[in-house]
């Protein structure tokens, strides 16, 4: 637990002014990004490879790997994903509001591997001060001739646009943004093809990151990338932030070494659960992720494991629920945000998603009836077939086999209480 | 061609093409895989996910969209597995969910994809007990489609028919999840000339159309297949009837011709079919008013009348106009009833309008439909496709969209193509043989390097202002920039082609022969000379040179530019007999009036613009004691002592394919079994008249601050639409459309009253300030109500009355 601060560092250290230039490039910034002007873009991916970054929006795939499969045709672009949507997410908007400059430098050097001259911060729009710092810190690097023209004196022209999302959950999914930022409708386009990479805005090469993935990049640089990869536990590099929230003590976002448990998560970290009361679930990487119970606290937080325990860290959101909670509400709260924001083309989420808000809603008010979680499970084998991990999923992107995680917990966990409800006509709660 | 891959469908083993959509392929094998939102004219969105088919290519089975997915050599394809099964039982139920289920009063009902699919697919029972959505219901999303949205399985065929096909992306889906809808923009309406395909592809009841709701159950309706009615490329339809009512017509899917697709104007013009201005008798004039009187009264005294006449002055002094509107059949009768028994050559089908029917008829090589699919460069110098060819307006705009044909667009304002051209030019009405000149001369930067490759040039008369050998100088022009061009000659009225090749031209004879002494033996002596056109039967009859005109579907006062003049001449003619299914303002002027059979009244063949023959069929009966035009010129025939001896319009197609040397081969059983699409003629050999396009120099264009262009729009003022009640509303009326700046130099607004005089006429119209016409431009709809004519001299000059 006493891993180094990686992306955080500065902000931690420098709380008052981490967002401003003069302190970025007092503690080493931009450094990388025109080391990275000198670099080809074979050594960049490669040292990305090493590095073991892993993508850090949701998905853990390697990052390396993705600019690798940047087809040839240009302009290819470079979109930055900040549309930091999932529920109990909020680091990306620490890194955005705290330490801007990091995001911008990432950006140049993810630019530079991919060959594009173009690159789009998509924000989401809810994020008024985060945007606000991101496009200051923007201006202050076209200033300075870090953007714009031949950036830092090279023959490297990088235009940077901030774009504001319009308010949708979907358009975190990268290609949903890539239609978003087009001025079409936030739909999650038709795979193949599976990367943006080969066809992506306006069907050209574009690479879509997160903005704590690009955050890494200036570390990896300046620890070369066996030293990153040396900060491992297992296949998982560097270091990872998450935004514990929920019945915690201490809630907030946490730079964190790979390996440590839930139990040292939530309990050392976390401060335990206030007024001494027990746990009862918790969500460990967002709302699309299958829940975890007490059963579960001695598992190391890494990708393998958990998906291994049939769930994903996904954005890093760690949601706890103490005894009080009740699950069907809890359940019925998720479900209804991912109904809220599924954007209705394919025929299961559309309709599947609205129905389990509809079922569970009746459970929690007192109409439930005997059959209506299986009811509620059926209808979920048929957005995620069979509820498998990974989920077989009828849809087109994950947004709806997301919506069916907390059906899943009602049905390995915590089916007595459902029927609870049913038996007392409400919440027993 | 890529070498084929192999596949494995349910255990059975095919070779298909690479690259082909797995659901298409399997289709095509005999296994079909259910779907709503996959059209085959279409992109696939993979939307509605009921085509999940189960997917291994050497990872494992995964679950996949068969609409979206394409073949790769080794796949297998699993359709009826039990997650395959799960997954379209977990789709139809969630369709079903909210859908309202009131399929007894659905106009779909019975034909209906999701009913279809839920009876083969579906899981046979519904576990949704919650509230379903509603909407208010039904809205108009146009004036002739209605959406009922808590019907709407938000497929997206009409959102994606609008922005792909027809170009007009007026519908799209609103709000998002299980709120989200189809619907149009505040104020902008879905009009659109194709709106009725939407109602077509629908797979539920939730686009209906307004003529046709609440009217029938689909298992009352008869169906047969013809062609429609006005589109010049004749599109196939199926014509759906119950009680010898026509109650609507469906767009047949035919490769060559339409896809499928149907203007509104051909799918709705059926209503003046059942229309109740109809005429059911023979008419007669006594005493200034119109007579109903019985068939063999009508037919002796025209036949005695016309007998007469000829004695006095000989075939000569009389004229036959028309024959256009109806079968290649009645058009043969009537061009053989004109030659041989009033003995006349003065016989034309066309208005006055469009090339020469030399060029229309007998140019080679004439390009076919598809041919655009295949094209390097289109040129259309001609009308706007959208507003008078629509079918092939969307041929050439997924040419130039999808297939990457490149278009150049000559027109003296914006058209429907322009969004697609690559190149756009535009010429002052009367001006074609200047910017045609200075094309031939290179002025144009890289223009000519398109005219190389496969060009097709789609030619026709773009103005009335355009001089009339323009269209044939272009071809002329585009065959010496690259000789193996394709020609389309351009004409409007639906079978003018058919007409032109049954001769019923002074120049023309049956099947594409020049007319002359001993050209067709079958029919005897030949009247000697030049006969008239329609111009200059009207100039004679108005100089009283001739005495008798037979108008077949004719109304040349009521559709040409020239109505005063036609209106003289039918005033002063000595006799004027007409064929025709209406009263239309010229044969108001007649002696007597035959009642016709008309659309779906009678059988037959018509030809297209690229001289397709199709069959045509009947299916009602021709109201009251109308009949087919062939037999009532037979009755006269027999009368006059010179019978033609047509019994049925079978026998006449057979003595077509005797006569004519470019329908040999033409049967009705070629048509209606091997040749479902038609045939192109002539399919035996080459046809005797060959015309060769040339360029020759044409007369200059006038200069003058502001100058007219006339040209016809999609919905007009003819007899037909009036009597079309879903259509007529359409019609822009009497209109002048002016650009934005000379709207603010002349102090009009919209709406506002403007003076427009030329030096034939003048008249009063509507101010319409419009982006799309250049400025010095003054755009007059031809043929539309209370539009007076204003003749072809372009010189104009235009006043703000209000």
């Amino acid at each position: 637990m006493t891993a180094p601060l990686v992306v955080t560092r500065r902000m931690v250290d420098h709380p008052a002014d981490s967002h401003s230039i003069d302190r970025y490039e007092a503690t080493g910034g931009y450094a990388q990004a025109k080391l990275a002007i000198g670099m080809t873009r074979d050594e960049l991916v490669e040292t990305v490879k090493a590095s073991g970054l892993l993508g850090r929006g949701g998905a853990a795939f390697s990052a390396g790997l993705k600019w690798s499969f940047l087809a040839p045709a240009r302009p290819a672009y470079v979109v930055i994903n900040a549309d930091e949507s999932e529920p109990g997410t909020f680091k990306d908007r620490q890194l955005l509001e705290r330490d801007p400059h990091q995001m911008v430098e990432g950006t140049i050097i993810t630019a530079i591997a991919n060959e594009a001259h173009h690159a789009f911060v998509y924000i989401r729009g809810e994020y008024a001060k985060p945007a606000r710092r991101v496009q200051a810190a923007i201006d202050e690097a076209y200033a300075k001739g870090y953007l714009g023209r031949a950036i830092f004196g090279s023959d490297f022209d990088l235009e940077v646009t901030v774009h504001l999302g319009g308010g949708a959950y979907i358009c975190g999914e990268e290609t949903a943004l890539i239609n978003s930022l087009e001025g079409r409708r936030g739909e999650p386009r038709l795979k193949p093809p599976y990367f943006p990479a080969a066809k992506g805005l306006y069907m050209l090469p574009t690479i879509v990151n997160n903005v704590e993935t690009v955050s890494n990049l200036p570390h990896i640089l300046a620890m070369g990338a066996d030293d990153y990869a040396g900060l491992a536990h297992e296949s998982d590099t560097g270091t990872f932030l998450m935004s514990l929230s929920g019945h915690v003590a201490k809630p907030g976002n946490y730079e964190l070494p790979h390996g440590i448990t839930w139990r040292e998560l939530i309990y050392d970290i976390g401060g335990g659960i206030p007024g001494g009361k027990e746990l009862k679930a918790w969500i460990p990487g967002g709302a699309s992720a299958p829940w975890f119970v007490p059963e579960h606290l001695d598992l190391e937080i890494t990708k393998e494991a958990t998906a291994a325990a049939g769930s994903m860290l996904g954005s890093g959101a760690v949601i706890v629920m103490d005894e009080t909670t009740c699950m069907v509400r809890a359940a019925e709260r998720v479900i209804r945000f991912f109904s809220h924001e599924s954007c209705g083309q394919c025929t299961p989420c559309r309709e599947g998603t609205t129905w389990l808000e509809m079922i569970l809603r009746r459970i929690e008010e007192g109409q439930g009836r005997a059959v209506d979680l299986d009811l509620a499970i059926g209808v979920s084998d048929g957005i995620s077939i069979d509820l498998a991990w990974p989920p077989k999923m009828t849809t087109i992107c994950p947004l709806g086999p997301s919506a069916v995680s907390p059906i899943k917990a009602l049905k390995d966990y915590f089916r007595d209480e459902v029927q609870a409800h049913v038996d007392a006509g409400g919440c027993p709660l | 061609m890529s070498e084929p891959v192999t596949i494995k469908v349910d255990g059975r083993e095919f070779e298909v093409k690479p690259g082909e959509l797995v659901i298409k392929a399997a289709e095509a094998q005999g296994t079909y895989i259910p779907r709503f939102c996959w059209h085959r004219r279409m992109k696939p969105v993979g939307m509605c996910r009921m085509c999940l088919v189960e997917v291994d290519t050497g990872r494992g089975p995964m679950l996949v969209t068969a609409c979206t997915n394409e073949v790769v050599d080794g796949m297998v394809v699993d359709t009826q597995s039990e997650t395959v099964k799960k997954a379209q039982e977990a789709v139809l139920e969630f369709l079903l969910a909210n859908h309202p289920l009131d399929c007894p009063v659905c106009d779909k009902g019975g034909e209906c994809p999701l009913q279809d699919q839920a009876f083969a697919y579906g899981p046979g029972e519904s576990r949704f007990v919650e509230i379903k959505r509603t909407f208010e219901k039904p809205i108009p999303i146009s004036d002739l489609v209605l959406l009922d949205r808590e019907r709407c399985i938000l497929c997206a065929r009409c959102t994606r028919f609008s922005e792909e096909i027809s170009g007009d992306p007026l519908i799209e889906f609103q709000h998002r999840g299980n709120v989200t809808e189809v619907n149009t923009f505040p104020d902008h309406p879905f009009s659109s000339y194709f709106s009725g395909n939407t109602v077509q592809i629908c797979p539920v009841g939730a686009l209906t159309a307004k003529a046709y709701r609440f009217r029938a159950r689909p298992w009352d309706l008869e169906m047969v297949e013809s062609s429609s009615l006005y589109d010049p490329a004749h599109p196939r339809v199926s014509v759906h009837v119950s009680q010898n009512e026509i109650l609507r017509l469906v767009g047949v899917d035919s490769e060559p011709v339409n896809h499928g697709w149907l203007s509104d104007k051909d799918r709705w013009g059926y209503e003046q079919v059942r229309s109740p201005g109809r005429l059911t008798t023979p008419l007669v004039r006594r005493g200034g008013d119109l007579e109903a009187v019985s068939w063999s009264e009508a037919l002796d005294m025209v036949a005695n009348r016309f007998d007469l006449i000829l004695e006095e002055s000989g075939g000569g002094s009389v004229a036959v106009l028309g024959g256009a509107n109806g079968t290649n059949e009645d058009a043969y009768a009537l061009s053989r009833f004109a030659r041989t028994v009033l003995k006349t050559n003065n016989v034309d089908c066309r208005t006055g309008e469009g090339p020469s029917s030399h060029f229309v008829a007998a140019t080679v090589d004439r390009a076919l439909i598809s041919d655009v699919d295949s094209a390097d460069t289109i040129l259309v110098w001609g009308p706007d496709l959208k507003e008078t060819h629509p079918t092939l307006y969307l041929r050439v705009r997924r040419a130039a969209q999808e297939l990457g044909v490149k278009l150049v667009i000559v027109h003296p304002r914006g058209t429907g193509l322009d969004d697609r051209a690559s190149r756009i030019l535009r010429y002052r009405p009367g001006g074609g043989h200047d910017l045609l000149a200075k094309m031939v001369a290179g002025e144009h930067e890289g223009l000519l390097e398109m005219f190389t490759g496969k060009v097709v040039a789609i030619v026709g008369q773009a103005s009335l202002a355009d001089a009339a050998e323009l269209a044939e100088s272009v071809a002329g022009f585009v065959r010496g920039q690259a000789a193996t061009a394709k020609i389309m000659p351009l004409v409007e009225r639906a079978n003018t082609y058919g007409a032109l090749d049954m001769g019923l031209s002074p120049d023309l004879l049956p099947g594409r022969i020049a007319y002359g002494p001993g050209q067709l033996d079958a029919w005897g002596e030949l009247p000697e000379g030049a006969g008239r056109d329609s111009a200059s039967v009207i100039a004679g009859l108005q100089s009283e040179e001739l005495r008798a005109v037979l108008l077949v579907g004719a109304d040349p006062v009521g559709n040409s530019h020239n109505p005063s003049g036609a209106a003289e001449a039918l005033e002063l003619a000595e006799y004027v007999v007409s064929i025709d299914t209406f009263l239309n303002d010229s044969n108001q002027f007649a002696d007597v009036i035959f009642p016709a059979a008309g659309f779906s009244e009678k059988e037959g063949t018509v030809t297209n613009l690229e001289g397709r023959v199709q069959k045509v069929n009947e299916i009602i009966p021709a109201p009251g004691q109308s009949r087919p035009d062939w037999a009532i010129l037979d009755d006269l025939s027999s009368i006059m002592g010179r019978p033609m001896g047509l019994n049925a319009a079978a026998q006449i197609s057979k003595e077509i394919a005797e006569v004519a040397p470019a329908y040999q081969g033409i049967s009705w059983d070629l048509l209606e079994w091997d040749a479902r699409d038609g045939a192109i003629v002539p399919i035996e050999g080459a046809q005797p008249l060959t015309h060769i396009p040339v360029m020759v120099e044409g007369p200059k264009g006038p200069s003058a601050e502001l100058l007219l262009h006339q040209a016809r729009v999609m919905y007009d003022d003819g007899v037909r639409l009036r009597n079309s009640p879903s259509l007529h509303p359409l019609a822009p009326g009497a209109v002048a459309l002016i650009s934005p700046d000379d709207a603010k130099r002349l102090g009009a607004k919209d709406d506002s009253m403007v003076r427009v005089v030329t030096s034939k006429g003048e008249g009063e119209f509507a101010a319409r300030i419009d982006a799309a016409t250049p400025p010095g431009v003054v755009f007059v709809p031809l043929n539309q109500p209370g539009a007076a004519r204003l003749g072809t001299d372009p010189v104009v000059r235009v006043t703000v009355v209000t």
